[in-house]
């Protein structure tokens, strides 16, 4: 086991560099009755950074992206999200700092009375103060970003999974937030959709430098990510050349039964002598 | 069926009986607070009144009506059928107008919440919304608390009105009365407690059969089944606090109001 790869946090270092990190949990523990699912989970998500969150079903990764949006409360621990301690703020106050956080989730959530249009719309109509003329400007912005302008007036019921997902990317991406949290954006899809899903993924880290945390069981996702860079000019995604210094700020976060197991970079996880995880990874 | 402990049922129930009642009075504090959804409480509106509007009318006509050719046979009796609009006005307005379009807004908007709310819970809808800042307290429950006690106060006027054409069509054409008596009798027998508890209750009802669908909707769990066991347990819930608040309501008032 890579114990030594796993960092553990703690308020005053949080505290410290809290302009250079998106998000924290500092031993975080959540049981359902008397099932526990997380224990003891602490790790940081530096911002610019992606955080790829790995392990087998029914381990808590989803779990991991409702407690940091505040959607559920922790047994104990605390979770930092820009700045803001979540497990101590009320409802209402968690408002305003999930505008700040785009989140897409593992069925899309779309509105499904709403048109795409709407869809995309709503978390700048829900601001309030932006112009209608400037809502159309970037509805059409973020569906160009997933390439699906030309949905504007369909209805979620009427796009294939795929479409479904990538309008949901562009919904959580409209306002530009500081961090994005995917839950499964792959999940249940074919290769060459997953391949076009990941690729929006890179060219959300790569273009708008966003932080994110990416929950998936799809170990060739998590690969792609750490291995690929968004080249901007030829707008596409390429692999990183043998021996590139370039650092596409990617780690991964393995978690097994009810722990982080393995904290660390695509290279490390590779070298890592843990049978659980050499198994894992074949 | 698994069986469950008199403890842990009891638990439930209060639990539930404390989340209903944090719900309903969040419903009414959002009045004051911000953000206010004011195009999604005019939606509500329209379909709650505007697509309430067949039903109220044909099902108070037809209580009229009826009510009239009932009791016309034991007012002849005492040779008292002059007095026929003065009973229909005093059931309806009291009694039958506010309880009857309650309990057919009840079935028609009650289910129509808790199944529209069920299903956005059940597909991550309505968490969906809570990640996108929205509180669905303030966009789906107030909205709706608000449109339909609005909406059922002047359906029951409107009920009310259509139960008297009714029991006047009847007393006119069957039973031979004049049109100025029925009328005179109506309108001379009300008075301001029978005004005041017929436009009361319909705010009350209001009230519960928007709270109770949300409720249900917003708490369903299981799936499609899950909604549709929602969607049952608000009709027959708001059915329910209808007929038993009723009685509360008419009692409390008649103290009241002397």
């Amino acid at each position: 086991m890579s114990n030594s790869l796993i960092t553990t946090p703690d308020v005053q270092s949080v505290n410290a560099d809290g302009d250079q990190i998106a998000i924290a949990f500092e031993h975080v523990s959540i049981a359902f009755e008397e099932n526990k699912v997380l224990e003891d989970i602490s790790f940081t998500l530096k911002r610019g950074e992606t955080k790829v969150i790995l392990g087998v079903a029914g381990t808590g990764k989803t779990l991991l992206l409702k407690l940091a949006l505040g959607l559920l409360r922790p047994d104990s621990g605390r979770i930092y999200v820009l700045g803001h301690e979540v497990t101590s703020m009320k409802e209402e106050d968690l408002f305003d700092l999930r505008r700040q956080v785009g989140m897409v989730f593992q069925e899309s959530a779309l509105f499904d009375s709403l048109t795409v249009r709407e869809n995309v719309a709503y978390p700048l109509m829900e601001q309030g103060n932006v112009p209608p003329d400037e809502i159309e400007k970037r509805v059409r912005e973020a569906l160009r970003f997933v390439e699906l302008e030309h949905t504007l007036d369909l209805f979620p019921g009427e796009l294939s999974g795929g479409m479904r997902r990538r309008v949901a990317i562009a919904r959580g991406m409209i306002t530009h937030p500081e961090v994005i949290l995917y839950d499964s954006p792959t999940g249940g899809l074919d290769p060459v959709t997953s391949t076009t899903i990941v690729e929006l993924i890179v060219k959300g880290r790569d273009v708008y430098k966003t932080s994110s945390i990416v929950v998936t069981h799809r170990l060739q996702d998590a690969f792609v990510m750490a291995t690929h860079y968004f080249d901007k000019e030829a707008n596409m995604m390429k692999p990183l050349k043998d021996g590139s210094r370039r650092d596409v700020h990617t780690r991964f976060l393995i978690l097994r039964d009810t722990k982080v197991i393995f904290e660390g970079t695509a290279a490390e996880v590779v070298a890592s002598k843990d049978e659980y995880l050499k198994e894992y990874l074949s | 069926m698994e069986l469950i402990s008199p403890t842990d049922f009891a638990k439930e129930k209060v639990l539930a009986i404390q989340d209903y009642a944090s719900l309903a009075g969040h419903s009414l504090t959002n009045v004051f607070k911000h953000p206010r959804y004011l195009a999604d409480t005019l939606q509500q509106a329209d379909l709650i009144g505007v697509g309430s509007l067949p039903i109220v009318i044909l099902a108070g006509f037809f209580t009229g009506a009826a009510l009239a050719l009932n009791t016309s046979a034991t007012l002849e009796k005492f040779g008292s059928i002059s007095l026929t609009g003065q009973l229909v006005s005093l059931s309806m307005v009291r009694e039958l107008g506010p309880v009857l379009t309650g309990l057919m807004v009840a079935g028609r908007n009650s289910s129509g919440m808790a199944s529209e709310l069920g299903s956005m819970k059940v597909t991550e809808q309505i968490d969906a919304m809570r990640a996108l800042g929205t509180d669905p307290s303030k966009k789906l429950t107030t909205p709706r608390v608000i449109s339909t006690i609005v909406m059922l106060f002047f359906l029951s006027i409107i009920s009310d009105l259509m139960g008297l054409t009714g029991g006047f069509c009847v007393a006119w054409a069957l039973l031979g009365l004049d049109a100025n008596q029925y009328w005179t009798t109506a309108y001379q027998s009300l008075v301001f407690q029978d005004v005041i508890m017929g436009l009361t209750k319909p705010i009350v009802f209001g009230f519960f059969i928007a709270t109770v669908g949300c409720y249900y909707g917003l708490t369903a769990t299981g799936g499609t089944q899950g909604v549709g066991r929602a969607t049952t347990q608000a009709v027959v819930t708001a059915s329910v606090l209808i007929i038993a608040s009723d009685f509360f309501i008419t009692r409390f008032l008649m103290v009241a109001l002397g």
